[in-house]
């Protein structure tokens, strides 16, 4: 009985304190930001629109390895491997369909040659779903984005028209495997 | 003149009444909003207050829909009850010394009777849907009136003990020198709880619980159906609020440099907008909690205080 009271004087007061707490966000500024008149602030990093880049001498960075599409969780990448005369990988055609992507960055995440970013563009709505199919043209940027001074083929061990192999950036001379020199 | 005054009243009160809880529609919204560091709905007209109008031109273009299942006469005539009820307790409210609608000798069991009849509203709308939610919503209803009515009833004996009537003008009349939520704070205290759950508001909104029973007794309504039980709801809010202003806050009593009806008005507002701020606040109860506060707490309250409140009238009587 005794307890009983006790109890339901504390609950009250727990309630009134919920009450008087609540109260007191009359005076606190809310955290809404208006939107469309006010933007707000997103990080370099955020993950939104993703774009193509080129690398310092303005080609195109990605390499056709289709590893963005195996990383990419709901499979809205497609893209077809093709070669230029000089050796160097390319995408024929390279397709986003972000209408199913989820901006995860997993893609960005897989790419080994920084080709594929994403940038803090979330602003893409469309009226008709097929608008929202991203061809290359529409992906590929003029610059390098996030990783400026990257150049896959400068630092990579393929053989290319201009530079063979050993003439990488930091590349070893390839070993001679018929010399018995060490 | 007399019946002109009357038919001014009485169409003040409906009109007044309707755009009230249509307002407070937008202005619930706004204020849960401010509460909780947001802005809620803002866009439409000055400070969004365009979406009361909004909110009824959508119901209104919304399918009226019957559903198949339902038990069709029940299920329309159900939201009926809630508005009708509600509006009729209006009636008793005194707006002034000269102005109300109905001076009842009764006044204070015909508001209690009105509101009780609304909560067959409720009960019907979740049986005849034919929808587990609703009938769900529709038993809580039940469970949560058996355990409430009593005390609300009991908790305004006190007052009607003190002013010696049970005519709303005369217990205004009678707090000219002192409210009565002086004398009967317990009454006053257990009259609010009650009138919260009598008026299905959080956190005693057991027959709606969106959170657990989609909408409760309403889920199978839509359109302007749907829009009257809402109205309703909130016609439900102003007459709990005004009744609690008039029968523990001296109603239209106030410094006499306004009308009466300002401060009455005032008044019910303060309480509208506790009865949002608990919105804001509270938790819902399980609907057995409800009822062991209701039977175990609330009752033994109202009946030590009507016993002290009669013990205190006796002595002083004599
Ligand atoms: S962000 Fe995620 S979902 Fe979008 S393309 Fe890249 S891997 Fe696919
Ligand atoms: S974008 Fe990157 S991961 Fe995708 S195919 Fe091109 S190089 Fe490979």
């Amino acid at each position: 009985m005794i307890k009983g009271i006790l109890d339901l004087i504390r609950n009250t007061f727990t309630q009134l304190i919920t009450l008087k707490m609540v109260l007191h966000h009359t005076f606190s500024p809310p955290d809404t930001v208006q939107y469309p008149e006010q933007m707000p602030y997103l990080p370099p990093r955020y993950r939104a629109r993703i774009i193509l880049t080129r690398d310092p001498d303005g080609e195109e960075r990605c390499v056709s390895c289709n590893l963005c599409a195996v990383a990419c969780p709901v499979d809205c990448i497609v893209l077809q491997k093709t070669e230029s005369e000089d050796g160097r990988w390319y995408p024929e055609f390279f397709r986003i369909n972000f209408s199913r992507c989820v901006m995860c960055g997993m893609c960005e995440e897989a790419c080994p040659t920084y080709a594929i970013q994403l940038t803090p563009d979330f602003e893409m709505c469309e009226y008709d779903r097929s608008n929202m199919v991203y061809e290359k043209e529409h992906l590929l940027i003029d610059g390098c984005g996030k990783y400026p001074g990257y150049s896959f083929w400068n630092v990579s061990g393929k053989t290319i028209s201009g530079k063979d192999k050993g003439e990488a950036e930091n590349e070893a001379e390839p070993v001679d495997v018929r010399s018995l020199m060490p | 003149m007399e019946d002109l005054l009357i038919y001014v009243v009485i169409f003040g009160t409906l009109i007044g009444a309707m755009t009230y809880a249509a307002i407070l529609v937008w202005f619930e919204r706004r204020m849960l909003a401010w509460w909780q560091d947001r802005l809620g709905p803002n866009r439409v007209g000055p400070f969004g207050i365009g979406l009361a109008l909004a909110d009824i031109l959508k119901l209104l273009a919304k399918e009226d829909w019957v559903p198949p299942f339902a038990d069709k006469k029940v299920f329309v005539i159900a939201p009926c009850f809630v508005m009708i009820a509600m509006l009729m307790g209006f009636a008793v409210v005194p707006y002034g010394p000269e102005t109300y609608i109905a001076d009842l000798n009764i006044g204070l069991l015909f508001f209690m009777g009105m509101t009780s009849l609304a909560v067959y509203a409720v009960l019907l709308g979740g049986l005849s849907s034919n929808n587990k939610f609703s009938l769900i919503g529709g038993l809580r209803s039940a469970a949560q009136m058996v355990s409430y009515e009593v005390f609300m009833g009991l908790s305004l004996m006190g007052v009607v003990m003190l002013s010696g009537s049970f005519s709303l003008v005369d217990i205004v009349e009678s707090q000219q020198d002192g409210w009565f939520v002086i004398s009967q704070f317990f009454g006053f205290v257990v009259f609010v709880v009650a009138g919260i759950a009598e008026s299905h508001r959080l956190p005693f909104d057991l027959p709606e619980a969106e959170q657990e029973l989609v909408g409760g007794f309403h889920t199978e309504y839509s359109g302007m159906k749907f829009g009257i039980f809402m109205v309703g709801e909130y016609l439900g809010v102003i007459l709990i609020s005004a009744m609690i202003a008039t029968i523990f806050f001296g109603g239209w009593i106030g410094p006499g440099f306004l009308p009466p009806i300002f401060w009455l008005a005032a008044k019910t507002f303060c309480f509208v907008m506790f009865f949002i701020l608990l919105r804001a606040a509270m938790p819902r109860p399980r609907y057995d909690q409800l009822m062991s506060l209701g039977w175990k707490v609330m009752l033994p309250i109202t009946l030590v205080n009507l016993v002290v409140t009669g013990g205190v009238v006796l002595w002083m009587n004599t």
